[in-house]
């Protein structure tokens, strides 16, 4: 049905990007760099999705990873959410279009979207911790992250997940140490329907407007693709057979944003409070230059010990 | 303020207890808690103070350890509330105290005050101040600590939405830099008003000092015979 993806040269290769394209560093400066990389971005068609999982495994397997035998909730979620193990889960949805009174199942594979300003790197305070390539994947480094969960408060997504292990924090990484030698994300290449496909961004947007063109012209009249202005567009996108409503996929947000408490967590606050103490401390030392100690005084003594003797 | 430099170390004859040993115990725990809740916290609070991890060897430990200071701060806090609040309910002249703040922070300007019982108003909006804030700390501590949180919902199904965290780590924060600035207001005082650290130290101070800065509280203890007298230096 789909002529398969060639296979990429597997023989040994240098890293095509390294810390030299970063364009953010939490907690830090980078300098600006001197190249910029292409875009890249992983396409999730959710409309030829069957929900079959091979996604997940191959990221266990890649990631050398093993998920806890869990329960089953009475779902196809499984996991039934996202762990330190499970970077990616297919979340399933019964919705009755209420157009056409009929179900759908809706399948929609949950994980890291690769925010163009990503909140779960201006949250964290660690520096180095997370870390953006100019190619647009966001990746997380563990020797610098402290556990601290702050990424979790910062993500519009509810992505990061915080492993009982080592306490660090986990997500896709886009499979960012097969980008580098040129290879697909591990997920894209086990997907049986190529409905998860992967290239440079705009490879992706041209591939989605034909597949909207087809869903469009199947019925489905708000078929469009998902890559939320509101954080800058993502590196991973959706192409969604109901993209007016994004909610009904699991309640993907419908217009994700940095939450305005985490930009005044992390922007004006932290220069009001360092000013707010900086300024009592200073306060202080005048106030001593000025008033010198406040001594007591051998009057001060006296009338003590008079006090004291009136008593006795 | 005429004589203050003439004699900086006066004879003292007489020392009146402050605070018993348990007091003063429970005061240094508070203190060193604090202390290094300011530490640890302020290493994640701002990028420029996060060098300040190594003292504590390293950011995950500053980390993990700063929760479990808290709790330790609110459990002696909690004594430290009982032993005090009595003394610092409100009354009429901390009002005309606080109207002439101008001469309590100049040296020598005691003479303008009302004759204050043990705690003078600004002492008093310290402890209230405190005992607000580190309820609050406490309260938004436990909803941004990811181990806590697990923790409560396994044992008693205690979940918040990520909004809620959020609204805690920004409340967090600001009851922290409130309380840092309390803090520096509440350790310069202790400096400034010389003779005070000795109330921490030794349990208790000069009879001069009781007599300029808490002079009605003075007068009870005299009263009720609670003072040490000697002959010379002691
Ligand atoms: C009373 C109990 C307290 C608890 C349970 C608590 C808990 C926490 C937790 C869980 C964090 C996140 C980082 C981490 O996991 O270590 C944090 C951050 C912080 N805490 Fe506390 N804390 C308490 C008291 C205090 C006190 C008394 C201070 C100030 C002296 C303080 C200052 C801070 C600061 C400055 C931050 C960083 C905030 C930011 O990154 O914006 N905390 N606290
Ligand atoms: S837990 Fe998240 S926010 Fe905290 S240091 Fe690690 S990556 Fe940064
Ligand atoms: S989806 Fe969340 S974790 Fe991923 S880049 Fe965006 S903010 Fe960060
Ligand atoms: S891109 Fe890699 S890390 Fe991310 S979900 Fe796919 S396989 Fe897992």
């Amino acid at each position: 049905m789909f002529p398969p993806i060639p296979n990429p040269d597997v023989s040994v290769q240098k890293p095509q990007f390294g810390p030299q394209d970063l364009v953010r560093r939490s907690a830090s400066t980078v300098p600006p760099p001197t190249r910029q990389l292409t875009p890249v971005a992983k396409l999730i068609d959710v409309s030829k999705c069957i929900g079959c999982k091979a996604c997940q495994a191959a990221c266990l397997v890649w990631n050398d990873l093993r998920e806890e035998v869990g329960e089953n909730r009475g779902t196809y979620d499984n996991p039934e959410d996202l762990t330190p193990d499970s970077l990616t889960v297919m979340r399933f949805t019964e919705w009755i279009n209420p157009g056409t009174d009929t179900l759908e199942w809706l399948i929609r594979k949950d994980g890291c979207m690769h925010c163009a300003e990503p909140g779960c790197l201006i949250a964290c305070p660690a520096p180095g911790a997370i870390v953006q390539y100019s190619n647009g994947i966001v990746d997380f480094i563990h020797e610098n992250c402290i556990g601290c969960g702050y990424c979790i408060k910062g993500c519009p997504f509810n992505i990061p997940r915080i492993s009982r292990v080592d306490n660090t924090a986990y997500k896709c990484t886009l499979c960012s140490d097969r980008v580098a030698v040129g290879q697909g994300p591990a997920c894209q290449k086990a997907c049986p329907t190529q409905a998860i496909v992967f290239g440079t961004k705009d490879e992706m947007k041209a591939w989605a407007d034909d597949r909207i063109k087809d869903l469009k012209s199947r019925g489905f009249d708000h078929a469009g693709l998902y890559d939320p202005p509101g954080v800058g567009g993502t590196h991973v996108m959706y192409v969604l057979h109901h993209a007016d409503k994004p909610h009904i996929y699991a309640s993907l947000p419908d217009n994700p944003r940095i939450s305005p408490l985490v930009k005044a967590w992390k922007g004006a606050g932290k220069y009001a409070g360092m000013g707010i103490i900086a300024l009592s401390v200073v306060a202080g030392a005048l106030h001593y230059l000025v008033q010198g100690p406040n001594r007591v005084t051998k009057k001060d003594e006296e009338e003590a010990e008079r006090l004291a003797e009136e008593k006795t | 303020m005429t004589d203050q430099t003439a004699d900086p170390t006066p004879e003292v004859h007489v020392r009146v207890p402050r605070y018993s040993g348990a007091a003063r115990i429970n005061h240094w725990i508070v203190a060193i808690s604090f202390s290094l809740l300011a530490l640890s916290g302020l290493a994640l609070f701002h990028p420029s103070l996060f060098g300040l991890t190594a003292l504590f060897g390293g950011g995950q430990t500053a980390r993990w350890i700063h929760p479990w200071l808290g709790i330790v701060l609110a459990f002696a806090f909690c004594g430290l509330f009982l032993r005090f609040a009595s003394q610092n309910l409100p009354e009429h002249t901390d009002i005309v105290w606080l109207s002439r703040i101008r001469h309590a922070l100049s040296a020598g300007g005691e003479e303008y005050l009302p004759e204050v019982g043990k705690y003078n108003a600004g002492q008093k909006f310290v402890f209230w101040s405190q005992s607000f804030l580190i309820l609050i700390l406490l309260v938004s501590g436990v909803c941004i600590w990811d181990r806590g949180l697990a923790y409560l919902e396994a044992t008693i199904g205690f979940r918040i939405s990520i909004e809620v965290m959020r609204w805690a780590a920004i409340v967090h924060a600001t009851a922290a830099v409130t309380t840092i600035v309390v803090f520096i207001i509440h350790v310069y005082s202790a400096f400034w008003v010389r003779g005070t650290i000795d109330a921490m130290t030794r349990g208790s101070v000069t009879g001069g000092w009781g007599w300029r800065h808490h002079r009605r509280w003075l007068r009870r203890k005299v009263h009720e015979g609670d003072v040490k007298r000697s002959r010379g230096n002691d």
